[in-house]
């Protein structure tokens, strides 16, 4: 049983990939909203996020998701799904938009690709990174059930997560440098990628997500 | 191990009806989008462009509801380009479930529009659209410029220097439609294709002209292209997308099988 999934909305982008695909994975409510008692009452919830991190992070710190976060991960100790630049926002700083100061909830930097960025051999790589790269598995994670190892996921981004504690790493990607594509700490779970728009794999994550009881 | 080449079918929608017609054997309704996405999403597609020709206001409605409709049941990328003039056409595409918008002609007439809206929504979301044709200088040195109105209307910009300024303004990605090969089946125009993939540090698109498997891998190995668009071959069941995606990885293309 999933219960109710909450998928924070703080205003940036379109979450009705997120929820159609939460939905088809079989969850049993969702709800799409920035009101703290509806996410207080849920039973897991997905920290989204699209577009530059200074506009999200304006958004987050105005409706006041940054303590809802701190309470729904600490105290009350839910399920939660941090996705793409809900996962940057996570971090300590961002390079992105001149250096932006972010919620400091995993201690890390959240670098720029650089520019120009080389491939093994050499080549130039384009940035954003944008397709589908394969995610390298580094921990046995109950939300990597039924997944294969290297399988592919759809990334777009042009910054990428580097967390302090090399222990949280649960799945890493190659492009130029190896980057931080899944964090696992407790009751938390965070994607650089898209799940949603990941196809197979991306809904087998989901569908993971909302079965998880929460523990690493 | 690294970032596999894309293959993407292309529908053409008007009204909210695929045209240029749809033949898989096994469809209720080939010119229902929904049900189109839907196949190429059960065949490994990579992502899915949505290009919108209609040309009434009214209509416009209808192609929202498509692309909501197809939020819903297709969990791979999808692109909406066709008839985008403004940062609140933009806005209501991304609403409605598009994960990035084409911007074509209204770049042109406003090369501004590209960079609000990659700073209002990300450059991730914003695709430039060029239709180039081959002008020739008289030394014969190839050039190509870009053309309005499905290739009628000549505009006197480079198509390179145009893609690299689009680049600098914030597009996250180049969608590149030769107008001389678009619908020949004589495959991509890999000059102008190879040109810009050089020019520019964002991913490009190789768009026109795929009449064979040969053609696609081609667009990549000789054009550069970190992904290749077709629609045709794939609208009429010649190839499928796991077809084009063994034969391109039997010519040593990394893609997602």
């Amino acid at each position: 049983m999933s219960g109710i999934v909450a998928v924070i909305d703080y205003g940036m982008g379109n979450l009705h990939s997120v929820a159609s695909a939460l939905e088809h994975v079989g969850a049993d409510k969702v709800v799409v909203t920035h009101d703290a008692e509806l996410i207080r009452s849920a039973d897991r919830v997905v920290f989204p996020g699209v577009g530059g991190i200074r506009d999200c992070m304006t958004e987050i710190r105005r409706l006041k998701c940054d303590e809802l976060l701190l309470d729904v991960l600490g105290a009350q100790h839910k399920p939660v799904l941090a996705i793409c630049v809900g996962m940057q926002a996570l971090m300590t700083h961002s390079q992105e938009n001149g250096g932006v100061d972010c919620l400091d909830i995993v201690p890390g930097e959240v670098r720029f690709f650089g520019k120009p960025l080389l491939g093994e051999t050499g080549e130039r790589l384009k940035v954003p990174h944008m397709g589908w790269n394969q995610v390298q598995q580094v921990s046995n994670h109950a939300l990597w059930n039924g997944i294969e190892d290297n399988s592919r996921f759809y990334f777009v981004h042009s910054y990428y997560v580097d967390a302090l504690d090399r222990n949280l790493l649960a799945g890493s990607v190659q492009y130029g440098v190896s980057a931080d594509a899944a964090l696992a700490r407790d009751n938390l779970f965070a994607v650089q990628f898209h799940p949603e728009k990941s196809h197979t794999a991306g809904l087998q994550l989901l569908r993971n997500f909302i079965n998880w009881n929460g523990q690493c | 191990m690294g970032l596999a080449k894309r293959i993407i079918p292309c529908l053409d929608v008007e009204n909210g009806r695929v045209v240029k017609g749809v033949n898989f054997v096994d469809i209720r309704d080939a010119g229902d989008p929904v049900e189109i996405a839907k196949r190429y999403n059960e065949q490994g597609a990579d992502e899915i462009t949505f290009l919108d020709i209609t040309a009434s206001h009214e209509g416009r409605d209808t192609t929202v509801h498509t692309v909501e409709k197809i939020a819903e049941e297709v969990f791979i990328p999808l692109t909406v380009g066709g008839g985008i003039r403004a940062v609140e056409d933009i806005r209501i595409m991304l609403n409605a479930g598009a994960d990035k918008v084409a911007i074509n002609t209204a770049a042109i007439h406003n090369p501004d529009l590209v960079r609000e809206a990659a700073e209002r929504f990300g450059s991730q979301c914003i695709v430039v659209a060029i239709d180039a044709k081959r002008v020739d200088d008289v030394d014969n040195k190839p050039r190509w410029e870009i053309f309005t109105h499905g290739g009628r209307k000549p505009t006197g910009i480079d198509a390179v220097a145009w893609a690299v300024k689009m680049a600098e303004l914030g597009a996250g990605e180049i969608l590149l439609t030769s107008m001389d090969r678009d619908g020949t089946k004589n495959g991509f125009e890999l000059g102008v294709t190879r040109a810009i993939t050089d020019a520019v540090g964002i991913p490009v698109i190789a768009s026109g002209g795929v009449g064979t498997l040969d053609h696609l891998a081609d667009g990549v190995l000789l054009g550069g292209a970190d992904a290749v668009l077709a629609a045709s071959i794939f609208h009429f069941g010649e190839f499928t997308v796991p077809e084009a995606k063994a034969y391109m990885a039997a010519k040593g293309i990394e893609v997602r099988l």
